[in-house]
């Protein structure tokens, strides 16, 4: 199972603890925890589904290279991290 | 005169209610502090306070605050539906357009709708994403509208909710006028609707300003549009398009509550004014500038408005640095400035449209600026006093 964390900085708006999810891309994880945590979504996507400019999303110390339908490949080992991009200030 | 003032700023929204003197800043009751507060809303109806924030990195969030109640709740902000790929405005005209080309040639309009249903390209280059930016101004509905709200939002669509927020519709009518192709960002990247206007007389009479695009009006609830900037000059524009209606930008328009006919328009380029309920406009040139962002409009008497004029759009300092409030009580022939109570000169403080509000009386008002100073007048404009120069910078300043 893939490994997901939030920043903290996203945690102070809404709780989401780090978890294990199966998934075979970036959009497929995040999809599990919008199920689980509907409002989240708003915050990670815009209003077309793609990552807000001013997050980052990391595989496996990578960032994502489709910021648009999160289409990058994870496996049982990819530990991906959502966090805010220094760009918002 | 009202006594309770919410300021929406750079971090955070704060709340004051006060009696008699001046507004106390340590009075103050923050909320969302350290987040921008793009909008505030206090409706009238039902004592609900609402919030715009602008969580830069997790986009537009919308809060409301019932009467009676100490905590927030999150509602939903206004979403945009999906956007095709390579979707660009539609070829419906506006209501007006459409009305001036059925009355002149009838195979014209005919070889518009047939050129429609073969597809062929329409309107202009793509417009930007369709995605929420801000919501940059928030209004009730008519008393007889419970729970109508209307948004106004960069990149220049309008939302309603006729459930005190728990819902929101983009205004397809307006967001599909072939004319949305035309405008621009006026200060933001993308164009943005920062002034609605509910004619008290008439809920379903609903007038918008866009930057950059005109002032558009409504007369059946949303259902149709017409572009109503007759008179408006963009000098930033080649001379052959200074004229028209979809490139202007007005920076904020108000209305005269007791004669709602007569707007005022704080526009790029000069002040404009209409005594005929936004059909026509006529240029004011005014002292010590044309150039502002912010303009109130007297509550009851139709020849009375404040302004805080800046330089020039290429320099947005107060003249000669000496920072004024002007007020015109003669329709805009001849104005008055005062400083009193404001800081001396040099001062640069500037007043952002939204950054100027009257309240019922037409006796206060507040004042504040995106230096963090904070203001308050209770003898219309004449004499004002400061209640914080440490405030973030404002975004809005709303009587509650």
């Amino acid at each position: 199972m893939a490994h997901l964390f939030f920043a903290a900085s996203i945690q102070r708006h809404i709780a989401v603890p780090e978890r294990e999810v199966a998934a075979t891309s970036v959009d497929e994880a995040l999809g599990a925890v919008f199920a689980d945590e509907p409002r989240l979504r708003g915050y990670i996507l815009d209003d077309q589904g793609a990552l807000r400019r001013h997050l980052a999303v990391f595989v496996d110390g990578r960032p994502v290279r489709d910021r648009r339908r999160l289409s990058d490949p994870v496996d049982d080992k990819s530990r991906i991290y959502v966090v805010q991009a220094l760009s918002g200030g | 005169m009202s006594n309770r003032l919410v300021v929406g700023t750079r971090k955070g929204l704060f709340e004051f209610a006060w009696g008699d003197g001046p507004l106390d800043i340590g009075a103050a009751t923050t909320h969302f502090l350290g987040e921008p507060v793009s909008m505030a809303l206090a409706d009238p109806r039902d004592g609900t306070l609402y919030a715009a924030l602008n969580l830069g990195h997790f986009g537009v969030k919308l809060r409301r605050l019932p009467a009676g109640s100490r905590d927030w709740e999150e509602c939903p902000a206004p979403v945009y539906p999906p956007q095709r790929e390579g979707e660009a405005p539609t070829g419906r005209r506006s209501a007006e357009v459409q009305g001036e080309v059925q009355g002149e040639v009838q195979g014209e309009v005919k070889g518009e709708v047939q050129g429609e249903a073969k597809g062929e390209a329409q309107g202009a280059p793509n417009g930007p994403p369709w995605t929420l930016e801000q919501i940059w101004s928030l209004e009730t509905g008519g008393p007889d509208e419970p729970g109508k709200l209307w948004a106004g939002t960069i990149p220049g669509g309008l939302f309603h909710s006729d459930d005190g927020g728990d819902s929101w519709t983009l205004n397809r009518a307006l967001w599909d006028c072939r004319e949305r192709s035309e405008w621009f960002g006026g200060g933001y990247d993308h164009p943005g609707i920062h002034s609605i206007i509910v004619d008290p007389r008439d809920s379903r009479h609903v007038t918008v300003g866009v930057s950059c695009g005109g002032v558009w009006q409504t007369n059946d609830g949303g259902a149709s549009w017409r572009v109503t900037a007759q008179g408006m000059q963009a000098d930033y524009m080649p001379p052959e398009r200074r004229e028209d209606a979809n490139v202007q930008d007005p920076h904020r328009v108000v209305q005269c509550n007791a004669q709602p006919d007569v707007l005022w328009t704080q526009h790029h380029c000069a002040i404009f004014r209409s005594t005929d309920g936004a059909e026509r406009w006529e240029r004011i040139e005014a002292q010590p500038s044309n150039f502002g962002f912010a303009v109130a409009a007297h509550p009851h008497d139709p020849d009375t408005a404040w302004f805080v004029p800046a330089v020039k759009d290429a320099c947005r300092v107060p003249v000669n640095a000496r920072f004024v409030v002007t007020r015109t009580r003669d329709g805009g022939r001849s104005f008055e400035a005062f400083s009193k109570g404001l800081p001396p000169a040099p001062a640069y403080d500037l007043v952002y449209r939204h950054g100027l509000a009257v309240d019922a009386t037409g006796t206060r008002l507040a004042m504040g600026s995106t230096t963090g100073g904070l203001w308050t007048s209770d003898n219309g404009g004449e004499s004002w006093q400061q209640a914080s120069a440490h405030l973030p910078p404002i975004y809005c300043v709303r009587f509650a």
